[in-house]
């Protein structure tokens, strides 16, 4: 177990490497930061001054050089922008975006999987073509759109909810969250189900297809030869076997979740790094992009290495080695 | 005279597929009496395996029980709603399954898979339950039987997990055992193990046994009568030995020619020629005639009824071998 665990902690290094390299790459290729940080009447002098204190006038595997080091001594540089370090910007947004990546992640859950065991275990009935065809629906409208119409229909039409916005927040262990408050749980409602959305379609499909393949077991069989009932194999025999493949999509559905909720964010004028993100790419706001990246690809390896931990805990004939 | 345990009559099960009907189990009738074991016989595809699964009441849609009796113990299983055959599976009925790699659920420990029997149909405690569970593992053979009970399926062989299989359907001291085929998935030398625990299981516990297979050799020393199966119907029936020694069917004659005789140095391995018509539409006549040496122009018109024979044989045959002719 604890060389696994070593083994998996070299590869997430090696992943966060790669992911330095790749965003360092397009970091160079895209426009000169130069001019976000000197005056629009600056000289030549002051312009060839800023750039040798932001290290741009060096080659290019030097830069990576610096821009590793300083990644490694966890100095990510100030936002060009806001004159702050750029980590404390997006730590200060990421309980925002977590909130609503972790409560879509629950809608998609707490709906998806139900659903899938049922259309699954009864693929003839109606209402499961229903679920079926419903899902179809889900993934294929894309995010924005979901998100205005909800828009439309719950706060413009009926009133029901907020279109944008936060709420009240409130501290919990030293972190600010909204899902204490009343108010903050009736802002959230719109982003979260609008982020859900396309999660919810897939976990749903992955759910019935696993659920499918279980139920033609010889095993499930076996089971009812022994007596047990139609609920009893279904819950007791198959929803754990139909659910392998389900915690294998979890972890790159957080993937999806946190990239989505870019535009969610921005629909709802949800204050959270995704926002964040939208504004510091339209202002080349280089620091935060990187840290935002680097972030982002660190939170999905550890999510990942906790799935196959999970795994190994439901499915008895995986060992860690 | 006893009353059979199990008296099937007349059984039809189709499947009504997208391609048309499969009469899988067309017109199959037999008797079991207590403590008594009969070998179903029959190539791949003969129905054997379906007539297993309708007796217990597995039969899912899109196949169906057309018609028929399958009474056992004086109810007709045939009729009864879902939750009273619940109560039978597992408790009266016992199955074991062709393939013991996949008939255990991966993901749970033998000792909850064979706990659950005993849940479902006893009111032993926990401890008790337990305390049956080793002694069953044991008498299948499993040594180390108490922590055996932690552990997966997966951590066992074949052979193993077919003892464990046969454990489980023994495990509520059930009056009939049906197995499918239970040595077919395993090497030859586990065979015979597996044969001569089943045989003695169902000896102490007084059982009655359906041995499922298509090698008639497994069957020879296993069973008390044989029942041969063709395209869904019973071709040939009788004891054992007059099954064997005096095959009345071109059919189950070509079965007994086909099993490789080890008094030669050569194993004798003539196989039937042909191969078992579609069973979506069969034509009028003997389902055989078209893979039989004795066709004559009458096979091709009516079927042949199934009629007794010397001590106690019935085939299904216009025109029987008789004693001592060759084939
Ligand atoms: N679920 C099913 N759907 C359609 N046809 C089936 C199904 N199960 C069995 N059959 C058909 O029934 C026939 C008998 O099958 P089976 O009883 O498994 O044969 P055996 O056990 O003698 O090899 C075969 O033709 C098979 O294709
Ligand atoms: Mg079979």
């Amino acid at each position: 177990m604890f060389a696994y665990a070593v083994k998996r902690l070299i590869q997430m290094l090696v992943v966060l490497w790669a992911v330095s390299v790749i965003v360092f790459m397009m970091m160079s290729f895209t426009g000169d930061p130069v001019f976000m940080v000197v005056p629009i009447d600056a000289t030549d002098a002051e312009i060839a001054q800023a750039r040798r204190i932001l290290g741009l006038d060096r080659s290019l595997p030097e830069q990576y050089v610096l821009f590793l080091k300083n990644l490694l001594q966890g100095e990510f540089g100030r936002s060009y922008v806001f004159r702050q370090p750029a980590l404390d910007l997006i730590l200060e947004r990421l309980p925002a975006t977590l909130e609503i990546v972790l409560v879509a992640l629950l809608i998609a859950t707490v709906v998806a999987i139900p659903l899938g065991v049922f259309a699954g275990a009864n693929p003839q009935n109606p209402l499961s073509r229903l679920i079926m065809s419903g899902s179809l629906v889900g993934i294929s409208l894309p995010g924005f759109w979901v998100g205005m119409m909800l828009i439309f229909i719950f706060a413009v039409e009926l009133r029901l909810f907020p279109s944008s916005g936060r709420g009240e927040t409130v501290e919990f262990l030293g972190i600010r969250t909204s899902l204490l408050t009343a108010n903050g749980w009736h802002h959230i409602v719109l982003p979260a189900v609008t982020l859900s959305f396309g999660t919810l379609a897939i976990i749903l499909r992955i759910t019935r297809a696993g659920m499918m393949e279980v139920m033609r077991q010889d095993y499930i069989k076996f089971a009812r030869a022994k007596g047990v009932s139609r609920r009893g194999v279904l819950y007791g025999h198959g929803l754990r076997n139909g659910l392998i493949p389900v915690v294998t999509i979890f972890g790159l559905q957080l993937g999806d979740l946190i990239a989505f909720a870019t535009i969610t964010e921005t629909i709802f004028a949800w204050p959270g790094m995704g926002k964040l993100l939208i504004d510091s790419i339209y202002r080349a706001d280089r620091p935060v992009i990187v840290v935002y990246l680097m972030l982002v690809a660190l939170i999905f390896v550890v999510v990942n290495f906790i799935v196959d931990i999970l795994y190994t805990m439901i499915d008895p004939r995986i060992t860690v080695k | 005279m006893t009353a059979p345990l199990l008296s099937v009559r007349g059984l039809r099960t189709w499947f009504h597929t997208f391609a048309g009907i499969v009469k899988a189990v067309n017109g199959v009738s037999f008797d079991l009496m207590p403590g008594e074991v009969m070998g179903l016989v029959g190539e791949s595809g003969g129905g054997k395996s379906v007539v297993g699964f309708s007796i217990l009441g597995l039969i899912d849609p899109p196949g169906k029980i057309e018609q028929g009796e399958i009474v056992f113990d004086g109810r007709d299983l045939a009729q009864l709603p879902e939750d009273a055959l619940r109560r039978i599976r597992g408790r009266e009925i016992g199955m074991v399954f062709q393939d013991p790699m996949t008939s255990l659920n991966p993901v749970q420990t033998i000792g909850r898979q064979m706990d659950e029997v005993l849940r479902l149909h006893t009111t032993l405690d926990a401890r008790a339950r337990r305390a049956r569970c080793v002694e069953m593992l044991e008498s299948v053979g499993i040594s180390q039987a108490a922590e055996r009970l932690g552990a997966y399926p997966h951590q066992f062989s074949g052979g193993m997990r077919q003892r464990v299989v046969i454990a489980i359907a023994m495990l509520a001291r059930p009056r009939l055992i049906i197995a499918d085929e239970p040595t077919t998935a395993l090497d030859v030398t586990i065979q015979s193990q597996i044969l001569r625990l089943m045989r003695r299981q169902i000896a102490e516990e007084g059982a009655s046994m359906i041995l499922v297979t298509h090698d008639l050799a497994v069957v020879a020393e296993m069973v008390d009568k044989i029942t041969v199966l063709y395209c869904g119907k019973v071709v040939e029936a009788g004891p054992v030995r007059e099954v064997i020694d005096t095959p009345a069917h071109p059919y189950t004659r070509g079965l007994i020619d086909s099993i490789p005789n080890p008094a030669h140095r050569l194993p004798r391995l003539n196989q039937i020629p042909g191969t078992v018509p579609d069973v979506r539409n069969l034509p009028a006549g003997c389902n055989f005639r078209d893979r039989c040496p004795r066709a004559q122009a009458l096979c091709a018109e009516v079927e042949p009824p199934l009629i007794p024979k010397r001590g106690g044989q019935q085939a299904a045959c216009h025109f029987p071998v008789a004693i001592g002719e060759p084939a």
